[in-house]
Parts: C-alpha cells; sequence; structure tokens
C-alpha cells in the first residue's frame, strides 16, 4: 500500500508540471503580449497596471526564464494581484473554495443516495416497466441543460410560486437573524443551486451503477450464493452490491471536473459567489491574473480529488495492491 | 435497430433538414426588428411569438439550428481528427512516444474542461469559428484513448504482419488498415460528441461567452429569456427544447449504435 502510494505521487509532480506547462502555454496563447491584450479589452488598466503584469509574468525575458521564474512564484501559490481590486489572487480564490465545495460535496451525497437505488433497483428488475422508465428517466437527465434546468426551477419556484429566494447565499437581513435562522436561511438559498447541481450527475452515477450491477450478477460466485441456498436478499445485498459499489468511487474522481466546471453555469445564474462565479466574472472583465489562478486551482483540486478516489479504491479492493 | 434508436435518428434528421432548409423554412428575415410587436405572445402570425425587439422567434430558432449544428459538427470533426492522429500514433509506435501522448492526454483530463475552455475564450474573441476549434482541442482526449485501444490490438493481427512483409509504409498501414479498422467504437463517440459540443456551445452562448447577438444561437436567444423571465415564457420554452431534444437524439442515436457494435 505504501509503495502504491509512493507511486502515484511520483506520477501527481510529474501531472503538477505538466499543468503548469499547459497553464503557461495558454497564457501565451494570445496574440500578441497579455498586456496588449488587457489595454484593449479594459481601458480602465493603467500604464502602471500594465507594467505591473509585464513584469509579474517577465515578458521582457526569454521563454523558458519566464517560464521557470512562473513556477517559483506558483510554487508559493503567488498568482499576482486581481486587476479588479489589487487584491492578491490567492486570497480571492480561497474565500470562495468553501462554497463551491460545500455546494459540491452535498451534491456528491445526494448523487449517490439517489443515484445508486436507482441503480441497483433497475438492474435487479431488468426489463422491467420500472426498469425502462428509469431508462427514459436517464436519457432525459443526459440532454436537459443545466443552466435551462436552472431557469425553469427559478421561474416556476422562485418567481411564480415565491416559495425559495432565487439569488445568493444570504437574505438582505442575515446579519439580525438568530443561529437557527441563519442556517435555514442559507439552506433555502442553496435548495436550487444543489438541486442543479445534484440532477446533472445523477444519470450518469445511476447509469453506471445499473450496468456494475448487472455485470456483478452474472459473475460466478454470485450463481455459488444461489447454490448454497441463501436467500435472494442476502445474495443481493450482502455479495452483489458490495461489489458492484466499488468502482463507484473511480467514477466519482472522474466526475469532479465535470461538477467543477458545471460550478460555473449555477453559480453564475444562481448569484451564488463561488469559484466557478469569480472565474465567470474574471473572464468577463478579462482579469488575467484571477483566470490563470482559477485554472490551476481547479487542476489541482482535480488531481487531489482522483488521487483520493484511487487510494480509497486500492483500500477497499485488495486486487489493486496486487499490481 | 429498436424503436428509440430510430427516435434519435428521426430526431437528427428533423434538425439537419432544419438547418439545410432555413431560408426556406423561416417566414420572416431572422434580424428583422419590429418595435410595434415586442415580445408578443406565439399567435397566428409569430407560431413561436417575438422577443424584446420584435423579432419572430421561430424565424430565430430556425437559424440558430444551423449554428449551433455547425459549432457542434466542426468541433466534433476537429476532436475526431486530432484523437486519431494522436490515438494512433501513440497506438502503432509504443514506447516513448506512447507514454508522452498519454501522459498530455492525463494532463489535459484534469483540467475542468469548461474552464480551460473559458480561459482561452478570455484570450481569444469568442467568434464563432474560435469556439468551435476551442471546443475541439479541448474534447479529443476520449476519442485518442478508444484509437489507442483499438490499435493497440489490432496491430498484432496476421493481416499487419502480411502489410509488413509486403514493405507497406507505416503510414499505409495507419491509415489505410488501422484506422478503418478501429472505426467502429469512434462512431459512438462522435455521434455523443456532437450531443456535447451543442451543449458546450448553447452553455457558452448563454453566458454570453459564445455566439454573439445579432447572430442567433440557441443558447443566446435563452440567455435573453432570461432577461425577460416572467415577462415572456416563450423566449424560455422553446430554445430550451430544441436543446434538450437535439441532444436527446444525439445521445439515443449514439447508444443505438453502441449497442449495434456490442452484439455484432
Amino acid at each position: 500500500m505504501g509503495k502504491y502510494i509512493f507511486k502515484r505521487i511520483i506520477g501527481l509532480v510529474v501531472l503538477l508540471l505538466g499543468i503548469t506547462v499547459i497553464t503557461f502555454a495558454v497564457i501565451h496563447i494570445a496574440p500578441g503580449k497579455p498586456t496588449d491584450l488587457e489595454a484593449q479589452f479594459n481601458p480602465k488598466v493603467s500604464m502602471e497596471a500594465r507594467e505591473r503584469i509585464s513584469h509579474l509574468y517577465g515578458l521582457d525575458k526569454p521563454l523558458h526564464i519566464q517560464y521557470i521564474e512562473w513556477l517559483k512564484r506558483f510554487s508559493r501559490f503567488d498568482f499576482g494581484a486581481s486587476f479588479m481590486d489589487s487584491r492578491p489572487v490567492m486570497d480571492k480564490i480561497m474565500e470562495r473554495i468553501p462554497i463551491t465545495i460545500t455546494i459540491e460535496l452535498i451534491s456528491i451525497l445526494l448523487i449517490l443516495l439517489i443515484g445508486i437505488p436507482i441503480g441497483v433497483s433497475s438492474a435487479v428488475k431488468e426489463g422491467s416497466f420500472y426498469d425502462k422508465g428509469m431508462t427514459i428517466f436517464v436519457f432525459i437527465g443526459f440532454a436537459v441543460p443545466t443552466f435551462w434546468l436552472s431557469l425553469v426551477l427559478m421561474d416556476f419556484i422562485g418567481v411564480r410560486w415565491g416559495a425559495l429566494p432565487i439569488s445568493g447565499i444570504k437574505s438582505l437581513e442575515f446579519e439580525k437573524f438568530g443561529f437557527f435562522e441563519k442556517i435555514i436561511d442559507i439552506s433555502r438559498h442553496l435548495v436550487l443551486p444543489v438541486l442543479v447541481s445534484t440532477f446533472g450527475g445523477l444519470a450518469g452515477i445511476s447509469r453506471y451503477m445499473r450496468s456494475n450491477m448487472l455485470h456483478v450478477l452474472k459473475q460466478d460466485y454470485i450463481r455459488t450464493a444461489r447454490a448454497k441456498g441463501l436467500n435472494e436478499k442476502q445474495v443481493l445485498y450482502k455479495h452483489a452490491l458490495k461489489n458492484a459499489l466499488l468502482p463507484v468511487v473511480t467514477i466519482l474522481g472522474l466526475s469532479i471536473p465535470g461538477l467543477i466546471g458545471g460550478s460555473v453555469i449555477f453559480e453564475s445564474i444562481f448569484s451564488i459567489p463561488g469559484m466557478g462565479r469569480l472565474f465567470y466574472e474574471s473572464v468577463m472583465a478579462r482579469d488575467y491574473p484571477v483566470i490563470m489562478g482559477v485554472l490551476v486551482i481547479g487542476a489541482i483540486l482535480t488531481l487531489l480529488g482522483n488521487l483520493l478516489a484511487d487510494v480509497s479504491y486500492a483500500a477497499v479492493d485488495p486486487r489493486i495492491k496486487i499490481e | 435497430m429498436n424503436k428509440l434508436t430510430i427516435f434519435g435518428l428521426a430526431i437528427v434528421g428533423f434538425f439537419v433538414m432544419v438547418a439545410v432548409f432555413a431560408p426556406m423554412i423561416a417566414p420572416y428575415n431572422p434580424g428583422q426588428i419590429d418595435i410595434e410587436n415586442i415580445l408578443t405572445v406565439p399567435s397566428n402570425s409569430h407560431i413561436f411569438g417575438t422577443d424584446s425587439l420584435g423579432r419572430d422567434l421561430f424565424s430565430r430558432m430556425v437559424y440558430g439550428t444551423r449554428i449551433s449544428l455547425l459549432v457542434g459538427f466542426i468541433a466534433v470533426g476537429i476532436a475526431t481528427l486530432l484523437g486519431i492522429a494522436l490515438g494512433s500514433i501513440a497506438g502503432y509506435y509504443g514506447k516513448w512516444v506512447d507514454t508522452i501522448i498519454m501522459r498530455f492526454i492525463d494532463i489535459m483530463l484534469c483540467f475542468p474542461t469548461f474552464f480551460l475552455i473559458l480561459a482561452v475564450i478570455a484570450l481569444l474573441e469568442p467568434s464563432i469559428v474560435n469556439i468551435m476549434i476551442i471546443i475541439g482541442a479541448t474534447s479529443w482526449m476520449g476519442m485518442a484513448r478508444l484509437i489507442r485501444a483499438e490499435i493497440l490490438s489490432l496491430k498484432e493481427r496476421d493481416f499487419i504482419y502480411a502489410e509488413r512483409a509486403i514493405g507497406a509504409s507505416d503510414l499505409r498501414i495507419i491509415t489505410r488498415h488501422l484506422i478503418p479498422n478501429a472505426m467502429a467504437p469512434v462512431l459512438v463517440s462522435i455521434t455523443l460528441g456532437i450531443a456535447g459540443a451543442i451543449l458546450v456551445e448553447s452553455s457558452l452562448s448563454f453566458l454570453g461567452i459564445g455566439v454573439q447577438p445579432p447572430t442567433p444561437s440557441w443558447g443566446n436567444i435563452l440567455s435573453e429569456g432570461k432577461a425577460v423571465m416572467g415577462a415572456g415564457w416563450w423566449m424560455m420554452l422553446f430554445p430550451g427544447l430544441a436543446i434538450f431534444i437535439t441532444v436527446l437524439g444525439y445521445n439515443l442515436l449514439g447508444e443505438g449504435i453502441r449497442e449495434k457494435i456490442l452484439k455484432s
């Protein structure tokens, strides 16, 4: 196990370097210098700010030296200061991350709690009316654009029915509330965003769970379990389910970039002050240092998520360690 | 073919027809502003109603079909070419070439795709051509992995050894023998990829960083619909339905092809 984790960490360093190379390449993809671009799109940027970014990216130096210097700053998580308010990029990102991660974690939990039972029950009743209904539900889930779903929910539940708030995470009079009222207030604001985020991942997990379960049910050890006279409940939930659940860990790891990427859409629609909205605002304002910072941090979060998924998979499945 | 696949094919065919014959189908010029008919409810003269500038929504939707499908097709075309090229080189040559390409794919997959797309758009202008290229350049990785896996198993077959024995060049073996034999799973990936690209394009246009008005696309019509929320339900209903039905069609078709391949 220790050796496996060590191997993974070496791989991680390679990936991390790769991420910095690609991000660095993205900086230089623009025709001309980033400083020209910045000035062109944002007349508010002063000469002084242009010089600052030129210095920050060391644009007057040869490319490989620029990269190494950028890497040095990166290792200190120094992405420079935002164009919009001159605050350090890392501070801006760090204050936004907890909100995004909270929403993602709640959504992942809900996706598992709803998606796994749907997938398992469809597999057990393969070909039934219920299974067909769930298949249709899954196809609908894959095809509904999350931004449209957000708008429809906003319009019907928020605007017409007025049951839930549709923007931000706090009410205006939040500071006057007591402790429990504050929690209720934040929860009410999070219902719609979490609903949208959950819906986006639900179809994938339930489909995946269904095919896993179908695969496991055809294995020899399930036949053995049945042959030795176990009742169907024990076969399904003690023998089949455990084995079908294992690979879900990997799929969760793989779905992290999609979830983080999706945060841009629902956070900007519901005005949630998370990382996705920060990214969207920076793109709209061409706030260059923030864009690069969020891009790198988003990739690192994905990397950590994948590592966590792989290591926990190795921990629960003894077959991995042999390799 | 089962019923769902035929249903998917019908949807795909329908929207391709709409895109091709857009000028004949659209009753009005999609850019025609009519300030006397702003945000009118669907009626006989405007079957999908009008938008906040009095333009006929049905005509805009019909022309939007062109944009959405075009972006989807070309973006996936770019992704397919990149994926086939890199995947077949990695699979055929193996060793360090394979290692480098596969590592590159791993690194690309670390980035949340939507973040990468937005970052590049922030640098370039959000023109239709740029959007096609960016979506294509960020979605080839799955395709490359598929092709590589196919080629790894194909290149040890007897007919490839026979080709090599008669002196065929690497290029000939790859393009004439390996790639054509590896195309089946790629076809599934292309079909599902078009659905994905249409979703990405409409998300970008909805956020205001995709296809720019006045050029109509389903995503930017929906964005105008958000602005008039509560005053024009048709502005939100029709573009949303169009995206939903199109994506559903490509997904059903893709799944149908996948099942067909698995059986044979």
